[in-house]
Formats: structure tokens, C-alpha cells, sequence
């Protein structure tokens, strides 16, 4: 039962992470494009920092990162007589009101906090490579079509949201897809990062012999790991279909390659 | 202990010399620099190797895909359907299970005059087996953009090398091959990226590390639990890939050069 629910949770992080993907792909990409030289900065140090670093590093990083950042704040809002350092040689600690999760609440809370981390985690990373693609696509968009624009006495905003950002979705497509692409095949990782998911259940059905059962039967690892690469193949199978035809809707009317077929 | 000793005790601790014993408590700043650094030993071992073989088996795989046979194309196509259709993570489990499974002692191969004994158990240690499974991953990304660019070759190159009489041998070892390479090398630059920061993976899903002997990310992992403070290993091994990525880039940026250097360079 806990195995078919796993499946939820692959499916769960999906959703729950597209939107903020988005949202940080769009604050990365117009950074980027801003003509305040700051912001700029910081949306190129954005971009490129997953290029260079293996997004596994984040997604061990900004978990463990955020949790000790809210408790630190945390820490400091609601115990401000506590005198002692938090970081006392290799632990890290804080008073018992500013534990987050607190301490007794129940066991799914934890696990939903744990989750929720882990989202961020992978919003935070496959933002940023959205943010590229949504960059190169804003910057692709044909310079005339802008000009038309301003020439018919549109303002700055009005040309950003009525040609600028509908034609750049054209563009941005392919990129993005690929990015679903990777995004699915990222989501076993969050084994790692400590949830219940799919490759969890899958070693603990499949072993013989786990922490917590000893099974009746020998060792089906290989099976249920079979069994989830083929789920993985029908996923990506079925978006490559999904994005084809997607692909083929929105290039209409565009005088493209894809959009004159 | 002064850090030229740490850098002599661990420098090379990932491959099994120097200390054994890991640092448990007061861990310095120069132990995990040193520790994590001697880790990208394995980053890199993995990372040359599989690109090294891949990168000849992706060229035939991306001829076999464009091939009009069907049974030379279909296999290469199913080939990098599975393997691009799945992820990496899920490879790793998969085909480390099924390499435990196998006979742990070995095969005996008879060649009529010397016997050759195969160690499978081999297979379950990470310097092979992580090896393959990051070998046959990188090949079928790398077929794939090959393949890409095969279909882009100009026409007009092919039918000139026939026109001065090459043979087709010649024209795809002359012809075809190097203009497929140079029309998919910024896409091969971005697949070599990806399968550096791939070889992370390794220690961290199913191949344990032997006697602690672990990649980069191993150490950092080991250093953030035994410290509870993420804030200096990752930041360690994320300045490590930095510099490896741009190395990566800086190699294959002057073999793209060369690969372009008849193009007039006004175009």
C-alpha cells in the first residue's frame, strides 16, 4: 500500500514544484534582463551556478541549510535570554521552542516539513535552469515584433505582456520540456534527501531482509526496480507525446519551420 | 597537525594510501579541503572513463541509428529510448542488485589452451560497476545529439566526396564523422558537464564505498553529518566542480577550435 502511495508523492512533488520553478525561472530571467546592475548580477550568479555545481550538492545543501537558517531565526525571535552559542562544537543548538518542526508534534508532520524542504530544494535548482531557458527565449524573440509595438505608441509594460511574453512561450518550449524531461528523472533523488518515496518502498518491499520486517521472500529488489524503471520510460514516453503536440498548437500562426506544417 | 601533514596523511586517502582512520573530532578546515579534494580523484577517474569509451561507441551507435536497416537502427534506437528515458538513479540501483546477483565467485572461461576467470564480484565495487553504468549512460545521450547532427550533415559534402570518386568508407570517416562531431560539439560539451556532476551520484546511491574510500561528495556528506554544519563542505566541493566544469570547458573549447579552425572565421 505505502508503494502505490509513494507514487502519489513522485507525482505530488511534480506539481507542487512546476509553479515555484516557474516563479523563480521568471525572477532569474527578468534579474537578468534588469538594467540595475545588482540585479543583474545576481540573476547571472543564479543562472550559472547550477552549470557549475551537480545539483545533488544543492539538494543535500539547501535542505539542511534552510532548516538551520528558520531554527536560527527562530532562535533568535523567541529565546532572546538564551546566552549560549548555537554552534557548540559539532552541534548545532537551539532552544527547545524553536525547533521546527517542535519537537512533540506527530511523526507526518516531520515527514511534510522534510517534503516541503526538499520542493524548495528542487524549485530552487531547476529555477535556475529555467530561468536560462526563459532568458534565451525572451532574448530570441524577433526585435521588429518589439519595435512594431512601440511604433503603434504601446507602452513599456504593454509591449512586455501583450508581444513580448506571448511569443516568447514559442520559444521557450523546447527548452523547457527537456527541462520537465530532466526534472522527472531528478525525482528518485528525493530518497536522498530522506522522503518515503518510490526507490524507498522499492528497497524496503524488495529486501529480504530490511530494518524494520524480515520478509518471507528472497530478494525482489531487481524486480521492483524493474518495475519503477518501466514507470519512468511510460512517463517520459507519454510528456515526449504531450510536449510533441503541444509543441505543434502553439507554433501556430508562427512563421516557422514548426508552424507552416 | 599542521596542514602539510594532513595534506600527506589524506591527500590520497581516496584511493586507499596514507591514514586510515578518518577525522572524527575537531575536524579543521584543512582536513576537509584536503579529504574532499583527494575525493575527486574517483569524480574524475569516473568521468574519463566513461566519456572516453562513450565517446567512440555513441559515434557507432549514432551510425547504427541512422542506418536504414532495421535491425541495426531499432536496437540502437530502443537502446537510447531506455536509457534517456529513465534516470540515472534508478540505473544505478537497477544494475547494482542485478550485479550482486550474479554468481559471486566468478566464471571460468576456457579458451582451450589458458583459462580465464571473470570476477563478477568486481562488477559490485564502484570502480566497475558505477563505471559501466556511467559508460552506457553518457553513450546513449552522446548517440542521441551524434545522431542529431548526422541528420544535419549537408547534403551538398556528401555528394562533393562522391564526386571526387571516396569511397563510402571514406566519406563517412572523411566526411560525415567529422562534421557530425563539429556540428554537436557544444552539445557534447554540455553532456560532458552533465556526466561530471553525474559521477556525485556514485557513492551516494547504491555502490558503497569500500573501506571509506569514497568520491568528493562522499566526504562532504561525511563531513556535514559528523560537524552538523553543511555550511563549509558543500560550499568545499561546490568550488571543486566549479573548477573541474571549467577545465572541462577549457578543453573541449580548444578542441572546438580545432574542429572549426577551416571555417573562415568572418562568417
Amino acid at each position: 500500500m505505502n508503494f502505490y502511495f509513494s507514487f502519489l508523492v513522485v507525482f505530488s512533488l511534480l506539481a507542487i514544484c512546476v509553479p515555484f520553478i516557474l516563479l523563480f525561472g521568471f525572477t532569474g530571467a527578468l534579474a537578468r534582463r534588469s538594467r540595475i546592475a545588482p540585479f543583474r548580477w545576481f540573476g547571472l550568479a543564479y543562472t550559472s551556478m547550477v552549470r557549475g555545481i551537480p545539483d545533488i550538492i544543492f539538494f543535500l545543501f539547501v535542505p539542511i541549510a534552510l532548516d538551520q537558517g528558520i531554527e536560527y531565526l527562530r532562535h533568535h525571535a523567541k529565546c532572546p535570554e538564551w546566552t549560549e552559542p548555537i554552534r557548540q562544537g559539532n552541534d548545532f543548538v537551539v532552544c527547545a521552542a524553536a525547533k521546527m518542526p517542535l519537537g512533540p508534534s506527530p511523526q507526518w508532520v516531520h515527514e511534510t516539513y522534510g517534503f516541503f524542504l526538499a520542493a524548495l530544494a528542487f524549485a530552487i535548482v531547476f529555477g535556475a535552469f529555467a530561468a536560462n531557458t526563459l532568458h534565451g527565449a525572451l532574448a530570441a524573440v524577433p526585435k521588429n515584433q518589439l519595435e512594431t509595438g512601440a511604433a503603434f505608441g504601446m507602452s513599456q509594460k504593454q509591449i512586455f505582456w501583450r508581444i513580448h511574453l506571448p511569443q516568447m512561450w514559442v520559444y521557450a518550449l523546447p527548452g523547457l520540456s527537456n527541462l520537465w524531461m530532466i526534472l522527472i528523472k531528478a525525482t528518485p533523488l528525493l530518497f536522498l534527501l530522506g522522503v518515503e518515496d518510490i526507490v524507498y518502498w522499492a528497497r524496503e518491499l524488495g529486501g529480504s531482509k530490511t530494518e524494520r520486517f524480515a520478509y518471507p521472500h528472497g530478494d525482489w529488489r531487481l524486480g521492483y526496480f524493474l518495475v519503477l524503471l518501466v514507470f519512468y520510460l511510460l512517463l517520459s514516453w507519454v510528456s515526449e507525446h504531450v510536449f510533441a503536440r503541444l509543441n505543434l498548437k502553439m507554433s501556430k500562426g508562427l512563421a516557422t519551420i514548426g508552424g507552416q506544417a | 597537525m599542521t596542514c602539510a601533514q594532513t595534506i600527506s596523511d589524506y591527500g590520497l586517502r581516496a584511493i586507499g594510501l596514507g591514514e586510515r582512520a578518518l577525522p572524527r573530532a575537531d575536524i579543521t578546515l584543512c582536513e576537509q579541503v584536503v579529504l574532499i579534494g583527494s575525493g575527486l580523484i574517483w569524480n574524475v577517474y569516473f568521468a574519463v572513463i566513461a566519456l572516453g569509451l562513450g565517446f567512440f561507441l555513441a559515434s557507432s551507435i549514432a551510425f547504427a541509428r541512422n542506418s536504414s536497416n532495421p535491425f541495426v537502427w531499432r536496437p540502437a534506437a530502443f537502446f537510447i529510448f531506455v536509457i534517456r528515458g529513465s534516470p540515472l538513479f534508478i540505473q544505478f540501483f537497477l544494475l547494482y542488485e542485478a550485479f550482486v546477483l550474479l554468481p559471486k565467485l566468478g566464471f571460468d572461461i576456457n579458451l582451450g589452451f589458458v583459462e580465464v576467470t571473470i570476477e563478477t564480484r568486481w562488477l559490485t565495487r564502484a570502480w566497475l560497476g558505477a563505471t559501466i553504468v556511467l559508460f552506457l549512460n553518457t553513450t546513449a545521450y552522446t548517440a542521441q545529439i551524434f545522431y542529431g547532427a548526422l541528420r544535419s550533415v549537408p547534403k551538398g559534402e556528401i555528394e562533393a566526396g562522391k564526386a571526387i570518386g571516396m569511397t563510402k568508407s571514406q566519406i563517412n570517416k572523411r566526411i560525415i564523422w567529422p562534421t557530425m562531431l563539429r556540428l554537436s560539439w557544444a552539445s557534447y560539451t554540455n553532456e560532458a558537464i552533465f556526466l561530471l556532476h553525474a559521477t556525485a551520484l556514485v557513492f551516494f546511491s547504491s555502490f558503497p564505498a569500500w573501506r571509506q574510500q569514497g568520491d568528493a561528495l562522499y566526504f562532504a556528506s561525511y563531513f556535514a553529518d559528523k560537524t552538523f554544519n553543511p555550511f563549509v563542505p558543500y560550499p568545499i566541493i561546490a568550488g571543486y566542480f566549479i573548477v573541474l566544469t571549467l577545465i572541462v570547458i577549457f578543453i573541449f573549447g580548444w578542441f572546438n577550435r580545432r574542429l572549426n579552425r577551416h571555417i573562415s572565421k568572418n562568417h
